[in-house]
């Protein structure tokens, strides 16, 4: 399937490789990846790195894997609420849901490894609770019924029935929750405290406070490489895991008393843990001068303060500058992977090049795709380092493993047969594609356009380090109002990140009307 | 396959449609093109709508013919680290911003055409929080030297000078203040006083600072900005007439700001001019209450609440650039040494 696997392929060549390679190539000296390496402190921070993302994937995938199962098998009030619920800090800046988790966290906590562990736990469950979800909603219950008609205890059923066919969504949630973890920044540094730089902290410290870009590269470059091997070895591994299957499927009421309580009472408990930072967050938006106002809100749409001064910061500006990024960022992203999830599963072996080389992205420092970006579409024809549009594009690198990750189990999951079949009775391959390919991922295609919506909304550390012009995104005006003395500034962050919050749950909610986990099997 | 194909062609060009569809109604962005428009290169506290600084261009403009858009390149160091990269071939007109602790850097990077110019300056000072220390009785330190007394000991709250530039700032005020053979001892003595460090300067300053309004911390001191206070007084509601913190005034280390025309610009004659237009009272006198900095024109009056409540040491602490640029990332390794580990 080469032809098809080409437009993602350029794609990432022009938008990533090629930047990626004029930055390594221009500053990376000779000698100069000896003394990166030789750096002093290294050695701890790559320690640190890769235990707390060991651990945080680890604790995420054990905490997201009771609310996934709960999301992907049952219907019940609210479903579709506690989902959203559940994406939402996902796809908030770190800054914001960071800045709420403070608060809540003892103050013994503060600048402490455990912070960031259980800081990544909650803003990634979202990804174990969709990708795993996603799997599991598709997964056949005439299998586990048989199974327990056959003498199965849950637990075996669990065991021998389940988790092996869940393999490839859980290997393909854990991969993209270690990239997460390991390449941690805003977390980092909120909770972490000085004394645990992530190898991105440490990245992002050369570039910007030495001015050292050429370390930056080498260290950048020493990331990628890691996470590159990991994420080959998953990829293969998810393939070798894959299972096809067909069968009756999807989500069904409690029945016994039993299933109801369970469903219940797991339902509050994920509900009371993922929405307590957010209360914080919201009510931090009303508190001013010690006691509760609704000075920040009111004050919010105008651009002065007090009469002569003004924040430069229009909160409706940029949510819809914000709002736009959103809709091309969705389209390029869910262009790009929906094409590229086909090309990966159809093309077996080779795929994995593809599939491997759309993570990279997200396991690159975002400050050396912005310093290459700068140097590198800097002359005509490709003069573009100023254009408001490579900010959703840098957004859309993001977006697209998501799509890719959303997709591919399912299309692996289609039986080779059906599509033989197709052919065989004189379908052309457009044709067979339509009727087997697209219709089984049609509902989920939708909704992982709102997921890249909502990743592009709340992006911060890419479009940080590529220049703007222009107004500012959400998650950059709620940096600018945070990060100045001044109650009322502060507060208004607050309420700007309410917005932000409100207008992610809703895109997810909408976007859950199609559902990524109500997609039947075909 | 060749279907296949089609899809994919198909898919490329939707793409390419959902760029090229909006990038035509918006042209403006790019430094350095038709006559008459420049670029503003700044750092990302830089307003680009809706204050004052941008109703004064929006003069400049109305008056010369020039526009004038502002790029934002991040923070001050990614700025200077951007424009040391592209020297030659800017992606702009003119830079604002660029700190005494990076002029060296972007001087010898090329980026300059000629001398920039100082526009701004202010200092990272120790603030306090005054009631917590009348209510004790206690006066609030003064000097660098105070910080290591006994009474002030478990109480104040600092930024790491790898990820945070008012963290900076203090390190360098502590190396001008204790020399660059004493400053080691200085730290070693601080640590030993119970300093805490934490990354960034809002989690020191609403996280740990008990004297900003509306935070949660319990740590009196923390290192801020000399401007700290009118910014507490202008942004407060209910509105007050005094500032909850104070300002200590040794502590203090100046920082400037310097802005001047980017080699390699296609405009210089109207990027000099907007430089000249950057240093006139027009624009100067907009700084205090937008950026919270002192202009460096010393013609433009200050506003009210900067004269009453913010600090302008005599003798602020100062390093020669020069010296910070050799020796800065040294420094932060030491620092690193002495006081994380």
């Amino acid at each position: 399937m080469p032809a098809l696997a080409a437009g993602p392929a350029i794609g990432l060549a022009l938008f990533y490789l090629w930047p990626l390679g004029t930055l390594l190539a221009r500053v990376v000296q000779p000698g100069s990846v000896a003394d990166a390496l030789d750096a002093p402190g290294l050695g701890r921070v790559l320690w640190f790195t890769l235990w707390q993302a060991l651990a945080s994937t680890v604790l995420t995938v054990a905490v997201g894997f009771a609310p996934a199962y709960l999301l992907a098998r049952y219907r019940f009030l609210g479903r579709r609420a506690l989902l959203a619920l559940v994406t939402v800090p996902f796809m908030l800046p770190t800054v914001v849901v960071g800045a709420a988790f403070l608060a809540l966290l003892p103050q013994s906590w503060h600048g402490t490894a455990r912070a960031v562990v259980v800081a990544h736990v909650f803003f990634n469950i979202a990804v174990v609770v969709r990708l795993v979800g996603a799997m599991w909603a598709v997964l056949p219950t005439d299998l586990t019924a048989a199974a327990r008609t056959l003498g199965a205890s849950p637990a075996q059923v669990l065991r021998h029935v389940v988790l092996p066919l869940l393999r490839p969504a859980l290997a393909a949630a854990a991969t993209v929750v270690f990239l997460f973890t390991f390449t941690s920044f805003g977390a980092v540094k909120l909770l972490g405290g000085a004394a645990n730089p992530t190898l991105e902290v440490e990245i992002a410290r050369r570039a910007t406070q030495l001015g050292d870009v050429d370390g930056a590269a080498v260290l950048s470059l020493l990331q990628l490489v890691v996470l590159a091997v990991l994420v080959w070895w998953s990829a293969r591994w998810q393939r070798r895991a894959a299972h096809p299957f067909t069968g009756a499927s999807g989500a069904r009421r409690p029945r016994s008393i039993r299933e109801r309580r369970m469903v219940l009472g797991g339902a509050v408990l994920t509900a009371l843990v993922m929405v307590t930072p957010l209360i914080v967050l919201v009510s931090r938006s009303f508190r001013l001068g010690g006691r509760w106002s609704f000075h920040a809100w009111r004050t919010l749409g105008s651009a002065e303060v007090r009469p002569g001064v003004s924040l430069g910061v229009d909160p409706l500006a940029s949510l819809v500058t914000s709002l736009r990024f959103a809709v091309v960022a969705s389209a390029i992203s869910v262009c790009i992977g929906g094409v590229a999830a086909l090309a990966i599963a159809t093309a077996r072996r080779r795929g994995r090049w593809l599939d491997v080389g759309l993570m990279l992205p997200l396991g690159t420092s975002a400050v050396t795709i912005g310093l290459g970006m700068l140097i590198t579409f800097d002359t005509p024809p490709f003069d573009w380092r100023a254009s408001w549009w490579l900010i959703p594009l840098g957004h859309a690198l993001v977006a697209t493993p998501f799509v890719v990750r959303a997709l591919l189990p399912l299309l692996r999951s289609i039986p080779p047969e059906q599509r033989d079949a197709a052919a065989t009775l004189g379908a052309s391959p457009l044709r067979a594609w339509v009727a087997i390919d697209l219709r089984r991922i049609a509902l989920p295609l939708l909704a992982s356009s709102g997921l890249a919506a909502a990743i592009s909304l709340g992006e911060f550390g890419a479009t940080t380090f590529l220049t703007r012009a222009g107004r500012d995104t959400m998650p950059i005006a709620i940096a600018r109002l945070l990060g100045r003395a001044g109650e009322v500034p502060r507060a208004q962050g607050f309420a700007l990140a309410s917005i932000l919050l409100v207008a992610t749950a809703v895109i997810i909610g909408v976007a859950e009307r199609q559902g990524v986990l109500d997609a039947r099997g075909s | 396959m060749k279907s296949m194909f089609l899809g994919g062609i198909l898919a490329a060009s939707l793409v390419i449609a959902a760029c090229s569809d909006d990038s035509a109604s918006d042209d403006t962005l790019d430094g350095g093109g038709e006559p008459g428009a420049i670029t503003l290169v700044a750092y990302d506290s830089f307003p680009t709508a809706d204050t004052a600084l941008n109703a004064a261009l929006d003069q400049f403009s109305d008056d010369t013919g020039i526009d004038v858009s502002v790029v934002i390149a991040g923070d001050t160091g990614t700025m200077v680290t951007k424009a040391v990269l592209t020297a030659g071939n800017p992606e702009g007109d003119v830079m604002w911003g660029v700190d005494n602790t990076w002029l060296s850097a972007a001087v010898t990077g090329g980026v300059f055409e000629g001398e920039p110019s100082k526009v701004d300056f202010g200092d990272v000072c120790v603030n306090y929080d005054v009631a917590w220390f009348s209510e004790r009785q206690l006066d609030p330190p003064v000097t660098l030297d105070d910080l290591l007394l006994p009474q002030y000991a478990d109480l104040l709250v600092v930024q790491n000078p790898g990820t945070s530039s008012p963290g900076l700032a203090f390190l360098l005020a502590t190396v001008a203040h204790a020399g660059e053979a004493g400053w080691q001892q200085y730290w070693t003595a601080l640590r030993a006083n119970g300093v805490e460090v934490v990354d960034s300067w809002s989690v020191a300053y609403y996280e740990r600072f008990s004297g900003a309004a509306g935070s949660e911390g319990d740590k009196p001191l923390v290192v801020s900005y000399g401007s700290s206070p009118p910014a507490e007084v202008v942004f407060a509601d209910p509105p007050r007439t005094d500032a909850p913190t104070g300002v200590s005034s040794g502590t203090c280390f100046r920082q400037e700001e310097y802005a001047g025309v980017l080699r390699g610009s296609d405009q210089p004659a109207e990027a000099a001019q907007l430089v000249e237009f950057l240093l006139s009272p027009a624009f100067q006198q907009e700084l205090p209450l937008t950026l919270f900095v002192y202009p460096a024109n010393p013609t433009v009056l200050l506003p009210d609440v900067f004269t009453q409540f913010a600090v302008v040491p005599a003798e602020p602490l100062t390093l020669d650039p020069a010296l910070i640029a050799a020796n800065r990332e040294q420094w932060q390794d030491q620092w690193t040494e002495i006081v994380l580990r």
